[in-house]
């Protein structure tokens, strides 16, 4: 059976007001290396299927996998059955009407394979040997993702989208662990990943550690790469970009005395905060695909919503929040849905990260950040570490490595002391680049960065 | 299931494996969520699939699928062998395993009383929808968030060496939080159950096993308290750690510590690494006297208990700190022999069909003291200090040294008894000093199982779920930060 087929009969079958299927066909490989030599590896298939009914303004989800043509009836009465037990859902809507060009429906699911990552393993091993002849360690991650979607509501929407997500991780070490860097790159299929250049750069990374410097806690003028910036990015995102939670006084973006703070000043530089799905190298799903509803953003009610570009903050200043439709109905507002890729950016944005170290009298130079976590949700205060390689910048070089810190910070402020920004690159986040890899970030210089207190891991 | 893994097992045998293992599974999950005792999301999901692992060569090779047919699980085993071929000219380690005794065809069913999926939705909506209320109900709660995750989880495995096991479990994690928002100050708090979250069924959320009705009664009162505390002053203080707070610390500080692929390095790129480092085993002093700390997949209605692991490995329970001192790690059958440890102490698992088996968490936990003190008795030790309930936010670095955590409440303690809450505080340790500023733990009476569902590890990432048990704890002398401070306010 097609997912196009599992889409359809499953249509047929609803007795629902409305019904909504999901399928996805997801096939992935990987390769994972530590200390010189390859570990674990695999490749795998899964395949889903979630039914959305919906009964009198209620919603029921059941989602199953290895769905063979006679568990489907049964896996639509379940999904009918969830309706009629949840009773009316807040976010309630008519089901989206189809629109534009269907496109690729009726192709079959994209598949990858332990194949698309030849070339790396092959760029590993000559890696590998280089690395152990210098008194390297090389450990790290490669992975490949083909995701198929396929949505059929009972309203007419067909829509297909294939997601390819890809990713390298190498983290360089000393044979005694005292030194470490890391570097990481998003990617589509692959092609664009040279492992040599890769390993080019940890080297030059690990030299920078041949000084080491030993500094206490204190705030400290900082560039964030954009793996860094990434990461906080993210986190600001999906933490605080909910419109109903900002009305409702309850996040950072809350005004007080009610209301939400979109229209005001954040960054006193223009920058931009932005998603595109169509944008270059990180294009993502272009309409909505959920199995659950979440916070006033997400609604199983809006599958096959149309997603397009979207300016969150722009010059410097809050421009919209994420919104489902019933939240943007019942507050006079669009749906603003959340997109699967960030974009920092801003016009004055000029040179690379090393561009901005030669422009450093004295300062900290991060490599990325690691387990970050919210402290306040009032401030959006955070709390992380950073890892694998922290250098002091002197007279525009960096002059050693110096050990790690917690910091505690919020993205929010931090937007707020940005001093300088450079130019916006495709970067991997280290943290949350396991969950979002389609990010384009900028270096950017920020005053009196706070290092609460010295890590003395290495 | 027999046919599956006799085929894939046969295949991998023909092309040459020195170890083969099929692992069929179905976990079935459903979230229930309320917001303002109204349904805001319910997901009910199912995932089946089959994985073969072999061992070729001397490297691993692993696939995965989804069609429940012999031949689809020869050529998931074909694939497997494939991709150990592919990977075997950048492997310079061969793959051995620690002996392990064959498990002919054994079974094993967790403790628990109602199968969670077999409560009517409409039942466990009600029941939720009337915590809700309750909250609501009470004055300065503007907000109910209620959540209940719930897991049954079959596993069937099957090796070369002649081990078929066949398993169940099921596991649960009810959460109830309030929020309190002053509009005119541009102010918000929230506080939310210290249940744990426990492998049991729904007689859980029914039963007398956990104080819900005690629980859900004073958390208005507790939010208006908290709402209106002083701000901590940032300093030293001695602090009573409650059971709801400390597993978090311990699974953090020595749960991922103790793990010997981290301290060998196998999750450096991510999940980092250990201080706790191989050639410290037995001498390295890693808290007070007090302290004992073991780990255990055999503890009744633990989250990370099973009878038999994805090696095939009989489950047990050891020492990983005896009287403050690193006496063990965390091993899989890959681990185990690596460093002749002799046999596996059980820790390997998969989080889904589609995933490899790694080394993951037992349940650890830190262990009273026969006879030992009340809470009452630790909180009366303590002339100015702070008594810590319930987690909030946490974060370690990658060697599990430096750590800050949060907490629900924080009671201040003035002269041995409690003088209302603080807030904005968060705790501040290296794993060593803080473990060695322990001077007592609580006895027997105080023990509590708590945990988590959703432990993070390995590429591709991988969540598993596990408890940690311990009593009341008293610290002395830990630093103490003001968080609205730290944030530059």
């Amino acid at each position: 059976m097609t997912p196009q087929e599992t889409v359809e009969r499953a249509l047929a079958l609803s007795k629902a007001d409305g019904c909504v299927v999901l399928t996805t066909e997801r096939s992935e490989a990987n390769l994972r290396w530590a200390g010189n030599t390859l570990t674990t590896n695999g490749t795998m298939r899964s395949r889903q299927v979630a039914v959305i009914s919906t009964i009198g303004g209620a919603a029921g989800v059941v989602q199953r996998s290895a769905v063979s043509p006679d568990d489907l009836e049964a896996l639509v009465r379940a999904s009918e059955q969830a309706a009629r037990d949840a009773g009316p859902s807040e976010d309630a809507a008519a089901l989206v009407e189809p629109g534009g060009n269907p496109g690729s429906w009726d192709e079959p699911a994209a598949e990858t394979s332990i194949g698309t990552l030849g070339e790396v393993a092959a760029g590993l091993g000559s890696t590998f040997e280089r690395a152990a002849a210098e008194s390297r360690l090389l450990f790290g991650f490669a992975e490949h993702a083909l995701e198929t979607w396929y949505v059929g509501t009972s309203t007419g929407v067909r829509l297909r989208h294939v997601q390819p997500t890809g990713k390298i991780d190498i983290n360089g070490k000393s044979p005694d662990y005292a030194r470490s860097a890391w570097v990481g790159q998003s990617t589509r299929d692959f092609a664009d990943v040279d492992v040599a250049a890769l390993d080019a750069e940890l080297t030059r990374r690990l030299g920078w550690a041949d000084r080491t410097v030993d500094l206490p806690a204190g705030r400290y003028e900082t560039l964030l790469p954009p793996s860094a910036v990434a990461d906080l990015a993210i986190y600001m995102y999906w933490a605080s970009f909910a419109a109903r939670g900002a009305d409702e006084g309850r996040t950072v973006f809350a005004r007080s005395g009610g209301g939400n703070r979109v229209g005001d000043r954040l960054a006193t530089l223009p920058i931009t905060l932005r998603s595109d799905p169509a944008a270059p190298g990180l294009e993502c799903e272009p309409f909505l695909t959920a199995t659950r509803s979440e916070e006033g953003t997400l609604s199983v009610f809006d599958n096959g919503l149309p997603i397009g570009p979207v300016d969150w903050i722009k010059d410097g200043v809050l421009t919209t929040l994420a919104r489902t439709r019933a939240y943007g109905a019942k507050t006079g507002t669009q749906a603003v849905p959340m997109v699967d890729n960030l974009i920092m950016e801003s016009p004055d944005g000029a040179g690379s990260t090393d561009d901005l170290i030669a422009r450093t009298e004295r300062g900290l130079l991060l490599t990325c950040v690691w387990y970050v976590r919210m402290v306040d949700p009032q401030t959006l205060l955070m709390t992380g570490l950073t890892r694998d390689g922290v250098y002091l910048v002197e007279g525009g070089e960096v002059t050693g490595a110096v050990n790690n810190f917690r910091f505690n910070e919020s993205p929010v402020d931090l937007l707020g002391r940005i001093s300088e920004v450079g130019a916006t690159t495709r970067g991997l986040a280290r943290e949350f680049g396991d969950y979002f890899t389609r990010t384009a970030m900028p270096t950017l210089r920020i005053a009196d960065f706070n290092m609460s207190t010295v890590s003395q891991a290495s | 299931m027999r046919r599956l893994a006799d085929a894939a097992l046969d295949r991998a045998r023909e092309l040459g494996a020195a170890h083969a293992d099929f692992r069929l599974e179905r976990i079935r999950g459903q979230d229930l969520t309320l917001r303002d005792g109204r349904v805001d999301s319910t997901r009910e999901g199912e995932d089946v699939g089959f994985a073969v692992r072999v061992v070729h060569d001397g490297t691993w090779g692993f696939a995965a699928g989804v069609d429940l047919t012999p031949e689809a699980a020869v050529t998931v085993a074909e694939q497997a062998v494939e991709v150990a071929k592919v990977s075997r000219p950048v492997n310079s380690e061969p793959i051995e395993l620690a002996d392990e005794p064959v498990y002919g065809d054994v079974t094993w069913v967790s403790s628990y009383g109602t199968n969670p999926f077999e409560v009517p939705d409409a039942d466990k909506i009600g029941l939720l929808a009337e915590w809700s209320e309750r909250l609501l109900a009470a004055d300065g709660v503007n907000h109910v968030q209620a959540t209940v995750l719930q897991v049954l989880e079959n596993k069937f495995y099957a090796d070369l060496a002649g081990t078929v096991t066949t398993q169940q479990r099921v596991r649960l994690h009810p959460e109830i939080e309030a929020t309190a928002v002053d509009r005119s100050r541009g102010t918000f708090e929230s506080m939310r159950t210290c249940a744990p979250p426990v492998g049991r069924g729904w007689e859980y959320l029914v039963g007398d096993t956990w104080d819900w009705a005690g629980e859900l009664a004073q958390i208005p009162e507790w939010l208006a308290e908290k709402a209106k505390a002083p701000s901590v002053d940032p300093g030293r203080y001695d602090l009573v750690v409650d059971p709801s707070n400390l597993w978090l610390t311990i699974h953090e500080s020595i749960g991922h510590a103790t793990e010997l692929d981290r301290a060998l390095g196998y999750e450096a790129a991510y999940a980092g690494t250990s201080f706790a480092t191989y050639d410290m085993l037995g001498s390295l002093k890693y808290g007070s006297p007090v302290m004992t700390v073991t780990g255990d997949r055999t503890v009744e209605h633990g989250l990370s208990t099973i009878g038999y692991d994805d090696d095939g490995v009989q489950t047990q329970s050891w020492d990983l700190i005896k009287d403050g001192t690193l006496v063990g790690y965390q091993l899989d059958r890959r681990m185990a022999r690596l460093k002749g440890l002799g046999r596996s102490n059980g820790c390997a698992f998969a989080d889904s069909p589609g995933h490899i088996p790694v080394q993951r968490m037992a349940n650890v936990s830190l262990q009273p003291a026969p006879g030992g003190p009340s809470l009452d008795d630790l909180i009366g030790g303590v002339e100015r200090g702070i008594y810590v309930i319930g987690d909030k936010s946490w974060s370690i670095d990658m060697q599990r040294y430096n750590f800050q955590f949060t907490g629900q409440r924080f009671f201040r303690i003035e002269n041995g008894k409690l003088a209302g809450q603080l807030r904005d505080v968060a705790y501040q340790a290296t794993t060593t000093d803080f473990w060695g500023s322990m001077e007592a733990v609580g006895g027997p009476d105080t023990f509590v199982l708590h945990g988590a569902f959703n432990c993070g590890k390995a590429q591709p990432g991988q969540v598993a779920a596990v408890s940690h048990g311990a009593p009341p704890a008293l610290f002395r002398g830990v630093n103490i930060l003001n968080t609205v401070r730290e944030g530059g306010r």
